[in-house]
């Protein structure tokens, strides 16, 4: 078992409120982890503290840890756009940009560009559009969409239904070769039709990629994941390999939340 | 005690036939007041047309849209072109539209991506106040101070001249645009901007990719409001540019608008005569110029708008 | 290409910081050079006197009285069926073809530029109605002039209440004018305040339709009548500054006219915008 990510004393306060409290949790590699919890237990600010996108919010502090690959996501000299390359985030509402189906995808890959070593140096260029064209289709099939967008890659990413639209904003995170990819409840919004994909899509991409996925249901939780993390107002309570955590929880708030009695 | 139901004659608010009496009388009062604005507008226009309509009677009106001099005080010969103005009003609005646009963009994204809300709160009344001020008051300035200012640095053959003109309207122009546009972008949902932060995009492809593609209809529809603004503007064009009728397109010359036109001439002119009813026709042009930019401001927010 | 996608960046937001610097440079330059070159010559004499020897001398009284006379006209006429229109379209008409058909017009008359409303005024209210060239003509003008804005101020405040206070008054078995009376106006009320004064503030500094309705250039007497000829701040800048016998030594009194005007108009917004900044916070929906 290879440890993705690794947290040490975590800690998050939006202004006076101590939103997160002293989290320390590993992450494996290849794995689906589930977290889980009552609404306003901090899941979404713990995972949103691995691609730093808690600095876009004003009022936020960020204390402790957050290893990936050896290095702390929060050290100053760490550019927060590599970290947002290397660690993809999947949001609850699909939101596609107004723009092609293929430009949707297309976006992050021409943004980064393609790093190439000449000479010992490692210098970024431009794609040539058949480069652009491959990644897009390898993610697009990637994300079980490419049977059904494949004839109509010029039109919105907005005309597409919900749970092709959540795929296709998989796509897109995942044409950007990231290595994580955060899933803050990724099939809230959509039909149990739609989320019965997803889950299907989240089994197949553990193999490739490490997978974080924040889920307030425990269905999901239990039919997907290999481990699972329960939180409660901010902390850690119990975490442990899925089986494990909801047949024979070993801390009381786990069992009071997963048999009902909570939350 | 027995519960006296109200036996209330009109309880399904949308016939009027139904309403009590009362309901029926307060909602005709205001159908009545608020006929006031179409009435108003279809006033407007007939009384234009009213005004402009003896005109073509009277003189050529081919010579009117091709002719190249407006003289219409000329006591034996009066020419009534109205090239001279119209260059004269499109020379002011579009010089003032260079100007403006770029600079009213970059403070728009500022405005709605960069600004701290604390920095907001002082620079949005900056802009509404800037907004408010009475036109007469930028030609006052335009006339005694820019065009120093302008003389200084081109040294030109008259220091009220196009120039002057533009350069003031595009500051009037601005807080329109800004207006306009920073709502536009602020309609973007936010997620749009974290999917594309969430990418490893910078703050500035963001807003270049994301946000201004999302909200481009507004921006565009601000460009051409206050683009017609400009073109209606009456008070500052005529302190500030000269008004001097002679066809050339010089910055560093005096204009004359068409809306300058309308203002100065009415001191000066009978009731009735031709020059009287051409004034009209001037204003009868205004009318439909600024009508169509503002139809056309609306048909590009109402077609290209995003769906989000 | 990472270094100089954040070079990019950091170049581009200063330009920008660059564009909003300019914009409020512009507003202190041109509220500066007013306000420096006015008030050597602003005191209570020079706005409570009549002016003297051709507007060379004296003060600016008839002018102050005459604007004040034209934004209370305008507050009477314009007010009163801005808000009722406003009202109309919000609660009755949200959803109709006639609706939208007025929408329309309110949105074209915005757009009609000043001095075609000056046209507009002198056709109709001192030509066609005989009402000459008078107080009440040019103030008629106006509020027409100034409806577009009150009713787009009004409709903003009138929407802005959330339907659900609608529907808890419904739902209580109101009527809808009760409703609207009860329930909506009263919170509208801030917002609609707030786009009276800057209706009314809009209406004070407009030049264009008075130059067409009959404003003088100079009066020795304050009028005595809504039928009578009037001074308007707004026109004696622009009169003073371009057509007054001395511009040279008139100077400072064009300085101090538009300083005057500055300040009343500025006033009026300050005073909105404060307003509405306190209603806001009040009301926190």
């Amino acid at each position: 078992m290879t440890t993705a990510i690794h947290t040490e004393d975590l800690h998050v306060y939006f202004e006076k409120n101590h939103a997160l409290k002293g989290v320390n949790m590993d992450i494996e590699m290849n794995k689906i982890t589930a977290i889980i919890g009552p609404s306003g237990c901090g899941k979404s600010t713990f995972i949103r503290c691995i691609n730093r996108m808690n600095d876009l919010i004003p009022g936020c502090t960020v204390k402790g840890k957050v290893m990936v690959d050896g290095e702390d996501v929060n050290d100053d000299d760490v550019d927060v756009v590599d970290v947002r390359k290397r660690i993809g985030m999947v949001f609850q509402k699909p939101n596609p940009f107004p723009k092609s189906i293929y430009e949707n995808v297309a976006y992050g890959p021409r943004l980064h560009g393609v790093a190439e070593t000449i000479d010992g140096k490692v210098r970024r260029r431009k794609h040539t559009k058949k480069e652009l064209d491959e990644i897009v289709e390898h993610s697009i099939r990637r994300a079980a969409l490419w049977d059904e967008v494949k004839d109509r890659l010029d039109k919105s990413g907005t005309s597409l239904s919900g749970g092709q639209q959540q795929r296709l904003c998989i796509a897109r995170t995942l044409a950007v070769g990231p290595e994580i990819i955060l899933f803050d409840e990724p099939c809230s919004a959509l039909d149990p039709i739609a989320t019965a994909k997803i889950e299907d899509l989240l089994v197949d991409l553990k193999k490739d990629y490490t997978v974080v996925i924040v889920t307030h249901s425990m269905q999901q939780a239990s039919r997907i994941s290999d481990r699972t993390a329960f939180f409660y107002l901010g902390d850690l309570i119990e975490m442990g390999d899925t089986k494990q955590i909801f047949e024979k929880p070993s801390k009381e708030l786990t069992e009071q939340y997963i048999t009902g009695r909570m939350g | 005690m027995a519960l006296k139901l109200r036996k209330e004659k009109g309880r399904r608010l949308r016939k009027n036939k139904h309403l009590p009496p009362r309901e029926k009388a307060i909602q005709l009062a205001l159908n009545i007041a608020t006929w006031t604005s179409i009435v108003a507008l279809a006033a407007v226009f007939g009384e234009l047309m009213l005004g402009a309509l003896p005109a073509f009677s009277s003189i050529n009106i081919i010579d009117f849209f091709t002719g190249t001099v407006w003289n219409p005080s000329h006591p034996m010969y009066p020419l009534y072109g109205v090239v001279p103005l119209f260059v004269g009003t499109m020379m002011v609005s579009f010089g003032a539209a260079l100007i403006a646009i770029p600079i009213g963009l970059g403070c728009s994204i500022w405005l709605a991506e960069l600004a701290s809300p604390r920095v907001k709160a002082v620079f949005k009344p900056a802009v509404e106040i800037l907004a408010g001020i009475p036109s007469v008051i930028f030609g006052f300035f335009a006339l005694v101070i820019l065009s120093e200012w302008i003389s200084v640095v081109f040294d030109p053959v008259t220091k009220l001249n196009a120039l002057n003109g533009a350069i003031m309207l595009a500051v009037m122009m601005i807080p329109i645009m800004v207006t306009v546009a920073e709502d536009a972008m602020n309609a973007v949902p936010r997620n749009l901007r974290e999917a594309s932060l969430a990418l490893g995009a910078t703050r500035w492809e963001t807003i270049r990719h994301v946000v201004v593609p999302a909200s481009l209809s507004g921006v565009v529809a601000a460009i051409v409001l206050a683009f017609g603004r400009a073109v209606g503007e009456t008070m500052t064009v005529l302190m500030a540019t000269g008004n001097a009728t002679l066809l050339h397109f010089d910055f560093l010359r005096s204009v004359q608008t068409m809306t300058a036109a309308i203002a100065i001439d009415f001191g000066e002119v009978e009731f009735g005569s031709d020059h009287y009813h051409v004034l009209f026709l001037v204003g009868l042009v205004l009318f439909v110029m600024t009508f169509i930019i503002n139809f056309l401001a609306d048909w590009v927010i109402r077609r290209y708008r995003e769906e989000y | 290409m990472m270094l100089s996608r954040k070079a990019t960046e950091v170049a581009v937001f200063s330009l920008f910081r660059g564009c909003a610097v300019l914009v409020v440079l512009a507003l202190l330059v041109l509220v500066g050079y007013i306000a420096t070159g006015g008030l050597e010559r602003l005191s209570i004499e020079f706005l409570t006197d009549m002016p003297r020897r051709a507007n060379t001398q004296g003060g600016i009284f008839p002018a102050i009285v005459g604007t004040f006379y034209l934004m209370l006209i305008v507050l009477s006429i314009s007010v009163p069926i801005g808000v009722m229109s406003a009202i109309y379209l919000v609660e009755y008409q949200q959803n109709s073809l006639m609706g939208r058909v007025f929408r329309l017009a309110v949105y074209n008359l915005a757009g009609v530029p000043s001095i075609v409303y000056g046209l507009l005024g002198l056709g109709i209210f001192v030509a066609y109605l005989g009402l000459g060239f008078s107080l009440i003509s040019a103030g008629l003008t106006l509020s027409i002039m100034t409806l577009p804005l009150m009713i787009s101020s009004a409709r903003e405040a009138i929407a802005a209440v959330p339907s659900t206070v609608r529907e808890a008054s419904y739902a209580l078995g109101a009527t809808k004018w009760q409703t609207i009376w009860h329930h909506v106006l009263p919170y509208a009320l801030p917002g609609i305040f707030t786009g009276i004064i800057l209706s009314v503030s809009r209406a004070a500094g407009e030049t264009a339709p008075l130059m067409l309705t009959g404003v003088a250039m100079s009066l020795q007497r304050l009028p005595d009548s809504f039928f009578d000829s009037f001074m308007a701040l707004p026109y004696h800048v622009f009169y003073m500054a371009t057509q007054s016998s001395n511009l040279l030594a008139t100077r400072p009194i064009q300085y101090a006219t538009a300083l005057v005007l500055l300040l009343l108009v500025l006033g009026m917004n300050l005073f909105a915008i404060v307003l509405r900044k306190r209603y806001r916070d009040k009301y926190r929906w």
